[in-house]
């Protein structure tokens, strides 16, 4: 049988196929470099970037849950000039789709920031929509439709680059910040970033996480990351990126059937390196088993009762 | 430096004391890589995140690593069931190790406090008599290679917070007299937090280099996610937030702000 064809369109950027490493969790990806070719990968989205340098939160900054983790790293990255001159010409070296995931404090952090992207050879830029918004006492863009409409059209204006919306699952109803992003002009949407969540140590009475509170990714979120996708896939018309608790080549099939057109893999990645190129390989099992010809035939194609 | 990640045979499994584990594994690409002061991350099946444990002896000759570790929660006692003939998932190895130049212009103190001991076993068996090791542990029934110590040749001093073996108390005073006596050029340090940072006044006071491990809860093991923080003040620059699995978990004593 011939080779099932892997490759996905997202809004005219091509990925030779779903996998994209999910940002914060694969740094510039030079570490994974060491262990297996990142060309393996459709695309990587880099470690949230910002405006400025940061030094993120407090250690501890991690802590486990049952089939997950919390993690509160507070955005420590470089700042996006570095990432323009260091990071960002040594990924393009390379043969996979670079994503710029940016992050601000405020509307014209996020502006700026995605302008001085535009200049570059970056391939998309995915705005994190679930950091603070300080002026309005630090509650995240993303909850509310009037921040991430905000952010969203600030940055429409500020570069022709692709952007995707990458959603908060902490609201009432995606759909309703999904269409408001979509309304503003994003080419896409990605989602689900973390799940707020707490652990205390019953020892010393102490919360695990300096920071106290957290973001909950891994296999636990899975379900609700599945369910969000397919509700925020039928509500949108550009493509939904789908992210959370993905951990081998099945659950991206379900995740491309409740509406994602890619996928993104992050904290399985901790649990083994590999997991995103075994994932690759598995999917296209899956594919040559059922006889689909192509990876994108599937989008979607989950059957509601 | 390269790292792997792969399954290695357990040839060897003991147990040192209640709850402490020693184990060798048949690695040979990593035991040609491996630094002293290195480490691995064990895979602890059923757990999300892997546990990252101290490189304790590398047998470069027989492809050998061995690791000790102690069963503090849920995936260490996981891991801890694995035996002799299985195979164990590991991420290694990872960080940057202790300076071990091949002759020492003095003597070194090695400083280990209870499941800090392991990482410095292969520069005391390297040093040999050349070295002090100065370990301290909770009581009696908790201390652990000191014989390993003793047997490559270190002077071995042992301290129990309890006083039921040894120095009673921790290994301040017998650092201090060792440090008293002169003619030390380096100490390695691996241990709690408080330890390492009294470790750190004491060798600042003799102006002595000393190096030293620190520990911190670990994502991706590797570099990657930023999870590990910890802050340094380098070559007398503002502070920076390093991570301890790749700039680490060795660092120069005189640059970590504890
Ligand atoms: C670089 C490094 C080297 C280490 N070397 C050794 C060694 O040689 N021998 C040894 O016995 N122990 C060592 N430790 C400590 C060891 O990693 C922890 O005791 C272990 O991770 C606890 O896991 P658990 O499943 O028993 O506990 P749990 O409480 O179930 O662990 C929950 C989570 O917290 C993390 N965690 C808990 N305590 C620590 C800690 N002290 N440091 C880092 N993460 C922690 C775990 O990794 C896990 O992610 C080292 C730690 C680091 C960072
Ligand atoms: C340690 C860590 C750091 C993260 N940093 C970022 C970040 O900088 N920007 C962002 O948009 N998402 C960040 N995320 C969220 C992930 O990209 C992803 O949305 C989330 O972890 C769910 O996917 P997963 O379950 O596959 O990890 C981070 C997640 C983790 C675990
Ligand atoms: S644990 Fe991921 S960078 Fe250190």
């Amino acid at each position: 049988m011939i080779k099932p064809d892997l490759s996905v369109n997202i809004c005219g950027v091509e990925f030779k196929n779903p996998v994209i490493a999910a940002s914060g969790t694969y740094g510039f990806g030079e570490e994974y470099d060491e262990l297996y070719p990142l060309e393996k990968l459709g695309g990587i989205s880099c470690k949230g970037t910002t405006l400025n340098p940061k030094d993120g939160n407090i250690p501890p900054r991690i802590a486990e849950t049952p089939s997950g983790i919390l993690n509160s790293v507070g955005l420590q990255n470089p700042g996006v000039d570095k990432f323009i001159s260091y990071h960002l010409p040594r990924l393009k070296k390379r043969d996979t789709v670079v994503i710029a995931n940016i992050a601000g404090a405020s509307v014209e952090d996020y502006a700026l920031t995605a302008q001085k992207l535009d200049d570059t050879d970056v391939d998309m830029i995915e705005l994190n929509i679930s950091c603070p918004n300080v002026k309005q006492g630090g509650a995240t863009w993303g909850v509310s439709c009037a921040g991430a409409y905000a952010v969203t059209k600030a940055v429409r204006s500020a570069t022709k680059k692709p952007i995707m919306v990458k959603l908060t699952p902490n609201v009432t109803d995606i759909t309703e910040i999904a269409k408001a992003v979509e309304a503003e002009g994003a080419d896409a949407v990605s989602l689900i970033n973390t799940l707020l969540g707490m652990r205390i140590d019953i020892k010393t009475r102490r919360p695990v996480l300096h920071n106290n509170v957290g973001g909950l990714s891994g296999p636990a979120v899975f379900p609700v990351a599945v369910r969000m996708v397919w509700q925020v896939s039928n509500a949108v018309n550009i493509p939904v990126i789908g992210i959370g608790g993905i951990s081998d080549g099945a659950d991206i099939i379900e995740m491309m059937l409740a509406g994602a057109s890619a996928v993104q893999m992050g904290t399985a990645i901790f649990t083994d390196p590999y997991a995103p190129i075994k994932a690759i390989e598995q999917v296209e099992r899956y594919l040559s088993d059922n006889r689909i010809e192509k990876i994108s035939d599937i989008v979607g194609q989950v059957e509601p009762w | 430096m390269s790292y792997f990640c792969e399954r290695y045979p357990i040839i060897e499994k003991s147990s040192l004391s209640a709850d402490i584990y020693s184990y060798t594994l048949l690695c040979p690409n990593v035991a040609a890589e491996a630094q002293t002061g290195q480490f691995v991350q064990i895979k602890a099946e059923g757990f999300t995140l892997r546990r990252p444990i101290s490189i304790c002896e590398i047998d470069k000759q027989k492809g050998t690593i061995r690791l000790v570790f102690e069963v503090r929660g849920k995936g260490t006692d996981k891991i801890s069931r694995l035996n002799v003939g299985e195979l164990m998932d590991i991420i290694a190895p990872l960080g940057h190790g202790f300076t071990v130049p091949d002759t020492l212009d003095g003597k070194a103190i090695i400083v280990g406090g209870g499941i800090g001991t392991p990482p410095m076993l292969d520069i005391a068996k390297k040093y040999k008599d050349k070295c002090t090791a100065v370990l301290g542990f909770r009581s009696f029934d908790r201390i652990i290679l000191d014989k390993d110590y003793t047997k490559a040749g270190a002077m071995t001093i042992i301290c129990t917070d309890d006083g039921s073996y040894g120095i009673k108390g921790t290994i301040a005073s017998p650092l201090d007299e060792e440090l008293k006596a002169g003619g030390v050029s380096m100490i390695y340090a691996c241990g709690p937090t408080p330890m390492l940072k009294a470790v750190v006044l004491t060798a600042e006071r003799y102006g002595v280099k000393c190096e030293v491990s620190l520990e911190q809860r670990m994502g991706c093991g590797v570099g990657a996610c930023v999870v590990c923080a910890c802050t340094v003040r380098r070559g007398g620059s503002k502070e920076q937030v390093l991570r301890v699995c790749k700039d680490g978990p060795v660092f120069d004593g005189s640059e970590v702000v504890f």
